[in-house]
């Protein structure tokens, strides 16, 4: 299960990697969705598979699955989605600002604005 | 276990959230942030007189026992760059009334502003690596509003690549902590500290440490990571460039300084040499951009990274002296870049331009602004008694102490180049033939200088009250130096 999930998890940050070095915008961002994916599926790796109840006081459970990643990933979840948000937003603004979506005409430089 | 310590950044927030009901009300929203800035500095004067008093304050939210709670730790370090952290920005919201312009204070400026301190403070408290993050991402997001607020071409051009930079460097650190995590089983900064002083260090862990200082580095632009920093930074207008110059980067340097003392001193032939390595390269590297640029905002954000080399190169020695000289030197370096960034805001009012070819002559017209100027310089260069001479000199005894002596004379050769564009500045703005200038109304001069001139006053005091302000440094660098008292303090409640 572990190798399994380090493939997925190298996957996708390869796919990442590939989509944010690409020329459009949009590419650029749905990289960066891809890398958060890609670390939030390694947290869940490195707190183990190990356990097999759900982490909930029962009677006759011993062996719980650890908490802690899972409210780890949640909250890294919410940060990411929020992130995406906002750089999409900021992404539509400065299409329609700039007029292009193409990085390497957004170089610019201190000369001419 | 007091809640003191939870003010400063709590605070802030609720200001920020009362702040966010009636945004198009400029002075409304100007005097209510100006009381929670109070309010916020008073309560982290307390905060920092209470840990000098008592010694380390720790808090663990919701009455969780210490390694499993999220704790919040006060050491003299910590509560005394909150006190810095909060003085800048009660002096940039005062600044801000007369630059910042009526169109962006109707649309979120001063909520952004005040979310902002909340992350910083937040992220000096924290004693959690994953709440460490949470405040990161605060703060990142109060500075993508600020970056962008406005909406000009360029602040568009430039905060796209700050977000990306930045969303890149948080991925990076999720992954760091979800392995140091598997490494330790816990995220609480002493007990991580406490585990790998029994486990001792292993290459994993030296690895994660190098990780660590990528991903913080990242954020506090040491070479070869600060290539994004010089073009975000200028895009913004003055006000929000002073907060970001003052403190966004500080609050990687203070992570590193945190992570490299507490988590990882075990292998310092590896970890620290490393990191001495490129604060010197970032240090080369900001004397060169610094002299490059004929542009105000260039030279004086090329400082930033070079500050930022001489304090890690001071962390990175690992003896009293580097560490006293390194937290003596951050908070004289945020004053000071805070105070240099306000003053060149002035000049870019009085002259309309930041580049340094088309003004000249100022000193006639404006003489209290000159020689304000030529303190905040000398300051900034550290020629005693002002503020940067003595965090300078300890990180110097101690490069000299640990026989780094190539190390100690590049950073003092630095100081020259840093005190020769500075004066460049000088010498092109205020001596030569007077330029036509776009000129600006009294009021507006009055309302940016005096705040900017408070700034360089306290980094006067700061410079010569040095004898009165050494035990705080004393006791941040001994904690920095003596991790069990960081640990006991939180550990054994």
């Amino acid at each position: 299960m572990e190798i399994l999930m380090s493939v997925i998890i190298g996957f996708l940050f390869m796919a990442a990697v590939y989509l944010i070095l690409s020329r459009s915008l949009i590419r650029v961002i749905i990289g960066t969705g891809l890398l958060s994916h890609g670390a939030h599926l390694l947290i869940l790796t490195m707190g183990g598979f190990s356990g097999s109840a759900p982490p909930v006081l029962a009677d006759g459970v011993t062996d719980f699955v650890d908490p802690l990643p899972q409210a780890l990933i949640l909250t890294a979840i919410v940060i990411s989605f929020g992130v995406t948000a906002v750089f999409l937003v900021m992404a539509y603004r400065a299409y329609q600002e700039l007029e292009t979506d193409n990085m390497t005409l957004l170089k610019g430089n201190d000369e001419h604005d | 276990m007091i809640n003191l310590l939870l003010f400063p950044v709590l605070i802030p927030f609720l200001t920020a959230m009362i702040l966010m009901f009636f945004p198009k009300r400029v002075s409304a929203q100007r005097t209510v942030t100006v009381v929670g800035m109070m309010a916020s500095v008073i309560s982290s004067a307390i905060l920092l007189y209470t840990v000098m008093r008592d010694g380390v304050q720790a808090v663990t939210l919701g009455s969780w026992p210490a390694p499993f709670g999220i704790t919040m730790v006060s050491d003299p370090l910590s509560a005394g760059l909150v006190l810095t952290s909060n003085l800048i920005t009660l002096a940039i919201v005062f600044y801000s009334f007369r630059s910042i312009g009526e169109g962006r204070e109707k649309h979120f400026y001063y909520p952004a502003m005040m979310f902002m301190l909340t992350g910083v403070n937040g992220a000096f408290t924290t004693g959690d690596i994953f709440n460490l993050f949470v405040f990161f991402e605060v703060l990142l997001m109060a500075s993508y509003v600020l970056i962008v607020l406005g909406g000009e071409k360029r602040q568009l051009r430039e905060s796209i690549k700050y977000i990306l930079v930045n969303i890149v460097s948080s991925a990076f650190f999720v992954t760091t902590v979800a392995m140091l995590y598997s490494v330790t089983g816990t995220l609480n900064m002493a007990d991580i500290a406490a585990k790998i002083t029994e486990i001792g260090q292993s290459g994993i862990l030296t690895v994660i440490a190098v990780m660590l200082i990528l991903v913080f580095g990242l954020k506090g632009a040491i070479f070869p990571l600060y290539f994004w920093l010089p073009s975000s930074y200028a895009a913004p207008p003055v006000p929000v460039l002073a907060l970001f110059g003052a403190l966004l980067t500080k609050v990687g340097v203070y992570a590193i300084m945190r992570t490299v003392t507490l988590l990882f001193p075990h292998d310092p032939g590896f970890t620290h040499e490393m990191l001495m390595i490129l604060a010197i390269l970032t240090v080369v590297a900001g004397c060169i951009g610094a002299l490059a640029y004929f542009d105000l905002k260039q030279i004086v954000i090329y400082n930033i990274i070079i500050a930022v080399g001489v304090i890690l190169f001071g962390v990175a020695q690992m003896n009293m002296a580097g560490l006293e000289g390194a937290v003596f030197y951050l908070i004289h370096d945020m004053f000071i870049k805070a105070g240099l960034f306000m003053l060149i805001g002035v000049i870019i009012a009085i002259t309309g331009t930041s580049n340094l070819r088309e003004m000249g002559g100022l000193m006639k017209t404006y003489p209290a602004l000159a020689w304000t100027w030529l303190i905040a310089a000398f300051g900034l260069a550290g020629i005693p008694p002002l503020s940067g001479f003595f965090g300078k000199l300890l990180i110097v005894q101690g490069a000299f102490e640990a026989d780094n002596l190539w190390g100690g004379i590049i950073i003092l050769a630095s100081s020259l180049i840093v005190l020769l564009s500075v004066i460049r500045i000088f010498i092109h703005a205020f001596w030569g033939e007077p330029k036509p200038v776009k000129g600006t109304s009294k009021q507006i001069y009055r309302g940016l200088f005096v705040p900017a001139a408070l700034i360089t006053a306290l980094t006067v005091f700061y410079g010569v009250g040095t004898e009165w302000l050494r035990p705080v440094m004393f006791d941040a660098a001994e904690i920095l130096h003596q991790p069990s008292i960081y640990i006991d303090a939180v550990l054994k409640e």
